[in-house]
């Protein structure tokens, strides 16, 4: 195993994290005081985190419409976070962005992103810009099942691919575009065998599994830092709640969900993998799953008691006012 | 008459011409819904917004078409089918995404016509939701009219009841142009009598909502209702206006707004969308080009400010125009002259 006890113990806790901050929002999602989209990425925990645990803050990733995950994963401040989806003045984009657009540039965190597709066109230009920065340094898009199929992500492929810039492609494949199955939308299936045909490797994964992410990453990573243009992470999973919150989810059948809850959650898997390794015990991921809600609590506090931004904001941050 | 609300509306006006014109196909990301869903439940959406609910049963996988997440594509296809001789109606859920497939908007569809010399026609309609109101957004509400009717080759409508969203949605698929339809997603559940069977509304007549002295007021999509609400405190005090909701900004009834400001002799035009390049500014430009002489003070134009949508409801409510803005306008026209 590559991964000392420390390591081990910040990529346990950053997908408790995830799962808590997901959890927790789905419930005061109820109370009608959080506004918008949101849509949660509970369930795929160890894709974003088996990928963001390879990169520093000079690595940058472009997410997507399902960003908290990310965000976390690439250490964005939890707090900072729970306020701008809960529309505050302090939150990470000063309650202007929300849920669907938090972004955190000194994290290398290019934001998170409305528009299905437009991520990885973003991201190759930041991979240009690590390839003149020479300091072997890496761009990361995360793409659904679905939006692979948009037209912006084949061009980015091919562009990342005849520039050969240091540029990684996540595919997290849950399963679903919104209310449609990847079984109906995605032609040929293997989502891999497309990427391969622009003459980009692929490393294949279980998304359910932490330790599978992390290994495909390394060796995409091994192709991308050392020269080799792009490459491509191709990771299966499933999504706990509804596309956005509210949606009933009826195009599922019923105990989909609970099945993957019960059978293959990563948090679950993650515990059984250490602790009968004898690596890490109980008690200690216990400890870290009581710090860790305490953070949410303490977040979701925060973010309900905080200032509102005042109105007059409404004209700051963009160049001209009317 | 049934009081329904506009998604009810829209939806009815599918189902009538589906059924009248084997022709009419629908397509978009989850217009029926569940495709390969594990639940086997093939209508579990309907749209989005829920105005394709139902087609899919009666019509079928044939014409009911959900497509992948692929925008250029779908109006791609629809300008296709619509050349081969259909008539699409494509989704684009938030009309946000027409950034994705505007190549096919407005260098294809809308040029086929008059490129071709007149010999083809591309009878297409591209329904999309717009505007701000529901905390959605910088890339989610966006109110981009504007843009669309700014581009020859294209028509425009903007509802903002029930009544007229079926009766211009007839009209739209049964024109022989690339209509580009808006659907704003505040009013979806806005409620209105309908009648039943089937009416159409001509493009390019606008509509004359309240009748008054004081001042002309234009208002499109939801700016209608809050324009409605204004009035109503105006009222109050005695001042009385025209409220004209144009239904089409391409064509525009440039006509009607002319003739009541040559009666009221003021002017507010209310437009969600930012004030440079807007329906506002054009509305504005004609009346003050083709009408000056009939003012007696200056236009007045409320419009979003000059700014993406924010997120917060604080900042969201500050962004949209709303009725006092509106009563605002209307007595600064009464000072002004
Ligand atoms: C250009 C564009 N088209 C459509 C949408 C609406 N939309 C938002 S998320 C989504 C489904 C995305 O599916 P996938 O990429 O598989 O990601 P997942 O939601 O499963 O995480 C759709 C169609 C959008 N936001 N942007």
């Amino acid at each position: 195993m590559q991964l000392n006890r420390d390591a081990l113990l910040q990529a346990y806790r950053r997908m408790r994290t995830i799962r808590e901050f997901e959890e927790r929002l789905h419930i005061e999602n109820r109370t009608g005081e959080i506004a918008g989209f949101t849509h949660l990425y509970a369930g795929q925990e160890a894709v974003a985190v088996g990928v963001c645990e390879h990169l520093t803050d000079k690595d940058w990733i472009a997410s997507t419409h399902r960003g908290h995950g990310h965000c976390i994963a690439k250490g964005c401040d939890v707090g900072g976070m729970m306020k701008e989806i809960y529309g505050r003045a302090d939150g990470l984009c000063k309650g202007k962005g929300g849920s669907m657009h938090i972004a955190d540039l000194d994290k290398g965190m290019l934001g998170a992103n409305a528009i299905v597709g437009g991520g990885p066109p973003i991201a190759v230009g930041a991979a240009i810009a690590a390839k003149l920065a020479g300091e072997g340094h890496v761009a990361v898009s995360f793409t659904g099942d679905g939006g692979s199929n948009q037209g912006t992500v084949l061009e980015a492929l091919n562009m990342a691919a005849v520039l050969k810039v240091p540029k990684i492609f996540v595919f997290e494949n849950n399963g679903y575009s919104e209310h449609t199955g990847a079984a109906y939308a995605l032609a040929g299936q293997d989502l891999g065998r497309r990427v391969e045909g622009f003459g980009i490797p692929v490393f294949r994964a279980d998304g359910f599994d932490f330790f599978s992410v992390y290994e495909a990453m390394r060796q995409a990573l091994e192709v991308s830092r050392t020269g080799g243009g792009p490459a491509a992470v191709y990771a299966t999973c499933t999504r706990y709640f509804g596309h956005f919150e509210g949606d009933p989810q009826n195009y599922r059948a019923k105990g989909e969900v609970e099945k993957f809850r019960e059978e293959s959650d990563c948090l679950k898997g993650f515990r059984a993998r250490v602790t009968e390794a004898g690596l890490i015990d109980g008690a200690t991921l216990d400890a870290i799953d009581a710090e860790v809600l305490a953070e949410i609590d303490a977040a979701t506090i925060a973010a309900k008691s905080a200032a509102p931004p005042v109105p007059a904001d409404v004209l700051t941050d963009v160049y001209i006012s009317y | 008459m049934p009081v329904i609300t506009m998604r009810e509306a829209l939806n009815e006006a599918l189902h009538l011409e589906m059924a009248r014109d084997p022709r009419v196909i629908v397509l978009g990301e989850d217009v029926s819904g569940g495709a390969g869903g594990t639940s086997g439940q093939r209508d579990a959406a309907g749209g989005i917004f829920g105005v394709t609910k139902g087609l899919i049963h009666k019509f079928g996988e044939g014409r009911v078409i959900d497509t992948p997440i692929s925008e250029s594509c779908i109006i791609g296809a629809a300008n296709g089918a619509a050349l081969a001789g259909l008539r699409p109606v494509a989704e684009l859920m938030f009309a946000d995404f027409v950034g994705v497939a505007m190549d096919q908007i407005f260098n294809q569809a809308a040029k086929f016509r008059y490129m071709f010399g007149g010999k083809a026609r591309t009878p297409l309609v591209i329904r999309m939701s717009f505007g701000a109101g529901m905390n959605c957004a910088a890339q989610h509400s966006q109110t981009i009219y504007p843009f669309m009717t700014a581009v020859p080759g294209l028509k425009v409508v903007v509802p903002s009841n029930p009544y007229d969203a079926k009766g211009l949605l007839l009209t739209a698929i049964r024109d022989d142009d690339p209509v580009v339809f808006f659907e704003h997603k505040a009013l979806y559940s806005r409620k209105g009598e309908v009648p039943d069977g089937d009416y159409m509304i001509p493009f390019g007549e606008a509509a004359l909502v309240r009748e008054g002295d004081h001042a002309t007021i234009v208002a499109l999509g939801r700016m209608v209702p809050f324009a409605e609400k204004a009035l109503e405190k105006l009222n109050a005090d005695g001042i009385t206006c025209d409220l004209i909701d144009p239904r089409t900004t391409s064509p525009l009834d440039e006509e009607t707004i002319l003739e009541s400001v040559s009666n009221t002799g003021r002017l507010v035009v209310v437009d969600e969308s930012p004030p440079r390049c807007s329906v506002a500014s054009d509305i504005a430009a004609i009346v003050a080009q083709k009408g000056f002489r009939d003012l007696k003070a200056p236009i007045q134009i409320v419009t979003a400010p000059h700014t993406p949508v924010p997120f917060a409801r604080e900042l969201e409510r500050a962004y949209v125009p709303g009725p006092a803005q509106i009563e605002a306008a209307v007595r600064k026209v009464l000072a002004d002259g």
